[in-house]
């Protein structure tokens, strides 16, 4: 499991530029799959054909492809990189880490010298490759190249702390679901989809295309395990999380008594989720055409956003499992 | 001139009525198919045989006010109808209701303020307007509830290629599509003229439900921030420098590949061009993209100063490139050479 | 069912954005006898429909919202206490001093504490206690309370319906279940007769948190005309005249982009000769009503929109004047019956 979370989360590949994670993700799930197709959008969309699909519809798997980053708006006269955030990217996160670009070249980000930290703001932040200027700078750079985070994965024991778990565990959580699926009545589409942190984009159009009788998305969420963290009641080695709500989706309760059901019959270990700020493709596939039945496993995760976001092993196992035990079952509708 | 009259129509979201009226006059003795949906858009289409269709997206629709109710001395109230920082409405002239009766914004003189007053803007119950009636009834002969408001600016030259002007955004867009549908393109071609973009890109979505082209190109106006206390790379795009190619906005990431070809196609024939550099503002472009399984989309934009205010202004040679560059990609699409196929 | 028993009985039924299905319950139950089919799809909304003399044109939709503003639990920490999760927006000054009801395994009643004033610090009575301040007591511990309920259950505030007189009442979610009472009011009127085109009345489904219930029901219905149903600001002190609306002066018509200027003309055309009181809510930027979803579906569609005047909005104790949702129930029937073709092609004529 390690060896596939560590290829995926240190490939590159942010919002509208996920080639290179596209490549890696076909690799791993070519030989399990009867169909591959990319979208226009760039959904990577792999098709499980069912035993029992004819008289029934198909389940959406979704996780996204993409991770946030730094789009690159200005490269001045002494070769500093200015850049605008590509996905939710908050300014007190980025400061003093390392990013690197497409090109490879790499480069640290800080920020012009402020007399009050409340001051800081992405415009006031730029990237140092250490070029000596503009021309040197344009070598590695051209204006619209997105920059991600520069981090090794590392493992922590039972946990696991990379760049863009969020959502590359997801990735690989329906990764491992496709090899470890013995059977599937349905007909299930695993869709790695593209553009979710800047708006739930690839899920929109792949659910409409698709058109799922169910929809289940596989994403990070956050934690109330931290020092005076906010008041939530998801932890780390609480096991896979099932979400009541968030953002984009308050979970039917059809779908959520489902998912529970199936937890509680395989001894799968659970807590469930009620999140204030944040969605997930879920959302999107929910509100496509007339209406789809959606649901959500979230992964929890601490830092969210950061360089170093950091998973419980345990509760990417059950996410598996209890991922598996809802294909298993016949949907109906 | 055609840019002249047709940012002088009065038209905010949800009143294009005017603007319709004018767009179809022009186009009236052309050999096209117009039509008109419920929401407002109207749509001209050319058609010469089995090509690719297209269709590029303008928005009739101006940042205005709208008349909220009426104050026992005959002054109105009202309320910005799409986004406009009220600090610049102050000493203004607009035009209220269809008629484009005379309407003054007006506030509380400087000697009847305290010093610490000056320092904060007008909130927006400090503001009125004056239609020159000395009561409500009298008011209510000439304006009514819901009527729209639009800045007075008249669209003139003044330099040799800067003209100044209101409602740029997005009048030059229509304009060129005009211009565009009359040169009888080589390829399909559907000019969309949308409503409400500014009030949260309502129209464009529909627009491309009823469509459906292979392609969207949206042309719109951007801001252009080259001016004084203003960092060079907080710019966005500059005045003269050509068309903006968007990369990236609020609601919308640009396929590079077809970005790609546009660069190639503009540097090709010596068209002058400049990238969008900022994330800020949503357009058009960002419904359309995600219609049902997707619709290839690029986002082309003018840059105007000082837009959506009073006065904004634009370089003409911009607004002629802009045209020449669309022209060059339908010629593209028409020889095979345009990407179209291609993913992200 | 008669008007005021139907409004009391949604009022007091539960039912927060995502888990409306006591309040669609019985909706659907009063509805089946009024209307030639009652369904209810994949999200939830409940979509009565009556045939109309001609079926071939595309249908008008009507629709109100039937999700109330409330809370979800997020955590029950170790003495007992529960925090909650706003669904929809409330603002929390209205908390301190509420009674709750948490609809888990079974009804628990939990009252938001206030803390005393004597055990205040001055400077603490001059600012409002933040959401993530607020806890709600049960008067339980823990294990037992977990027995009950659990993370995730619906919380809603604790109200019944009361009337001040003949008219006017006070309750909780007014907004908009007054709309789905004047839904409710039409289909009455339009019991035993046959409106022009095919209508789908639609009690839609969080609307509260993004009109979604009314994205996708528009969707499915492909309607050619769109009247959604809500609720204004009813005048009250320190309330800008220009933006609200009076109580017992009949339904606001909406003005503004999200209202084509045809159905508003035929709105007022109706209410003048039928003798049903109307006024004007202008609005320059509405997102906030179902009539905003419905519009941008598919190929577009033409909109208006009806306010009911409502005042306290998103309290536990809004109030309304039930003539104004006769009146409102009244218009849309009206509309309905009096709908023709030349209205229609006029939508789309160039």
């Amino acid at each position: 499991m390690e060896k596939l979370i560590k290829k995926l989360t240190e490939t590159y590949g942010p919002s509208g530029r996920e080639d290179k994670i596209r490549e890696v993700i076909k690799t791993e799930v070519e030989g399990l799959a009867d169909e591959i197709r990319t979208d226009y959008l760039g959904n990577l969309i792999v098709l499980k054909k069912g035993s029992a699909s004819e008289d029934t519809k198909p389940i959406m798997l979704a996780a996204h492809m993409d991770e946030i980053g730094l789009m690159i708006t200005h490269v001045d006269k002494e070769g500093f990189l200015r850049f605008t955030n590509v996905g939710g990217v908050a300014p007190s996160r980025l400061v003093g880490t390392r990013v690197v670009l497409p090109s490879g070249q790499k480069g640290h980000v800080f920020h012009e010298p402020l007399k009050d930290l409340k001051e800081l703001d992405l415009e006031k932040m730029y990237i140092d490759i250490g070029a000596k200027d503009q021309e040197e700078a344009k070598k590695h750079v051209t204006i619209g190249d997105i920059a991600v985070y520069d981090q090794n994965l590392v493992n922590l024991g039972n946990r696991l702390m990379a760049k863009a778990m969020d959502d590359r565990i997801g990735c690989a959580v329906l990764i491992m679901a496709l090899q470890e699926m013995k059977n599937n009545p349905n007909d299930v589409y695993f869709v790695f989809t593209s553009q979710e942190e800047v708006g739930l984009r690839g899920a929109r159009t792949s659910a409409y295309g698709l058109n799922p009788g169910l929809g289940i998305a596989v994403d990070v969420t956050m934690t109330g395990d931290t020092p005076e963290a906010k008041k939530m009641d998801v932890k780390l080695g609480g096991g896979a999380a099932i979400k009541v709500k968030d953002s984009s989706m308050i979970t039917s309760p059809l779908v959520k008594d489902k998912m529970v059901e199936i937890a509680e019959k395989e001894n799968i270990k659970y807590q469930l989720e009620v999140l204030s700020r944040g969605g997930t493709d879920a959302g999107a596939i929910n509100l496509t055409r007339e209406g789809i039945l959606a649901g959500c496993i979230s992964i929890p995760c601490r830092y969210v956003h950061s360089p170093g976001e950091m998973v419980d092993s345990g509760d990417v196992e059950a996410a598996v499992k209890l991922l598996v035990k809802i294909i298993e079952e016949k949907v109906e509708f | 001139m055609l840019i002249k009259e047709l940012t002088q129509v009065p038209g905010i979201a949800g009143r294009e009525g005017q603007v319709r009226k004018f767009i179809k006059e022009q186009l009236s003795s052309e050999p096209l198919d117009l039509s008109l949906d419920s929401m407002g858009n109207m749509y001209a289409r050319h058609t010469v045989g089995e090509t690719p269709l297209v269709m590029l997206a303008s928005h009739m629709d101006e940042v205005g006010f709208m008349v909220m109710g009426f104050d026992p001395s005959g002054l109105l109230k009202f309320a910005p109808v799409g986004g406009i920082d009220l600090r610049v409405v102050v000493g203004k002239k607009v035009h209220v209701g269809e008629e484009k009766a005379l309407g003054i914004v007006g506030a509380k003189p400087i000697h009847l303020q305290k010093p610490r007053e000056r320092n904060k803007p007008f909130s927006r119950q400090e503001l009125f307007i004056d239609i020159g009636a000395s009561s409500e009834e009298e008011a209510k002969r000439k304006v009514k509830i819901g009527d729209q408001i639009t800045f007075a600016t008249k669209t003139e030259f003044i330099s040799e290629r800067v003209m100044k002007g209101k409602a740029f955004d997005d009048r030059a867009g229509c304009t060129a599509i005009i211009e565009i549908l009359k040169s009888k393109p080589p390829v399909n071609l559907c000019g969309a003229f949308t409503v409400q973009e500014e009030v949260g890109l309502r129209g464009a979505g529909v627009a491309a439900h009823n469509v459906k082209p292979n392609l969207a190109i949206v042309l719109e106006g951007t801001t252009a921030s080259d001016v004084p206390e203003t960092p060079e790379h907080r710019y966005s795009t500059s005045m003269g420098h050509g068309p903006a190619i968007t990369l990236m906005d609020r609601s919308f990431l640009a396929n590079q590949n077809l970005n790609q070809r546009v660069i190639e196609l503009a540097e090709k024939q010596g068209i002058k061009y400049q990238m969008r550099r900022t994330n800020i503002g949503g357009t058009d472009a960002g419904r359309i993209h995600l219609v049902e399984e997707g619709i290839p989309t690029i986002g082309l934009s003018l840059p105007c100063r000082y837009i959506h205010s009073p006065v904004s202004l634009l370089n003409i040679d911009d607004l002629k490139n802009m045209i020449d560059l669309v022209k060059a990609i339908l010629k593209d699409i028409a020889e095979g050479g345009f990407p179209l196929g291609k993913t992200y | 069912m008669d008007l005021k028993q139907f409004l009391a009985n949604l009022s007091n039924a539960p039912g927060i954005s995502g888990l409306e299905r006591e309040v669609s319950e019985k909706i659907v139950s009063a509805w089946q006898e009024l209307a030639d089919e009652v369904n209810v799809d994949t999200l939830g909304n409940v979509i009565a429909w009556k045939k109309g003399k001609d079926s071939k044109q595309p249908p008008i939709m009507v629709a109100a919202h039937q999700d109330e503003i409330g809370f979800l639990v997020s955590e029950i920490d170790k003495e007992g206490f529960i925090r909650l999760e706003p669904i929809g927006g409330i603002d929390p000054r209205l908390l301190p001093g509420q009674e709750v009801v948490i609809w888990g395994k079974e009804r628990v009643i939990g009252i938001v504490g206030a803390r005393p004033p004597h055990l205040q610090k001055p400077e603490e009575k001059e600012k409002a206690i933040p959401l993530d301040k607020i806890f709600v007591d049960c008067g339980e511990k823990k294990e037992k309370l977990q027995k009950k309920i659990k993370v995730g259950d619906p919380v809603t505030f604790n109200q019944e319906l009361e009337w001040f007189n003949e008219n006017i009442c006070t309750g909780k979610s007014l907004d908009d279940r007054a709309g789905v009472a004047a839904l409710h009011q039409a289909l009455i009127e339009l019991k035993d007769l046959k409106p022009e085109f095919d209508v789908a009345f639609v009690a839609t489904v969080q609307e509260e948190v993004g009109i979604r219930g009314a994205i996708t029901s528009s969707f499915a219905i492909k309607p050619g005309i769109g009247i959604a149903v809500d609720v204004g600001f009813a005048q009250r002190p320190g309330q800008e005249k220009e933006h609200s609306i009076e109580a017992n002066k009949g339904p606001a018509l909406g003005i503004g982009p999200h209202v084509h200027p045809d159905i508003l003309a035929r709105l007022q055309k109706i209410s003048g000769e039928n003798d049903i009181p109307t006024q004007f809510e202008p609005s320059p930027h509405p997102g906030g009503t179902d009539a905003y979803a419905i519009q941008m579906s598919r190929n577009g569609v033409a909109t208006a929109l009806l306010s009911i005047p409502l005042a306290n909005m998103h309290s536990p104790l809004e109030v309304i004047d039930i003539r104004d949702v006769r009146r409102t129930g009244k218009l849309i029937a009206q509309f309905c019956i009096q709908a023709d073709v030349e209205l229609v092609e006029g939508l789309t004529c160039l």
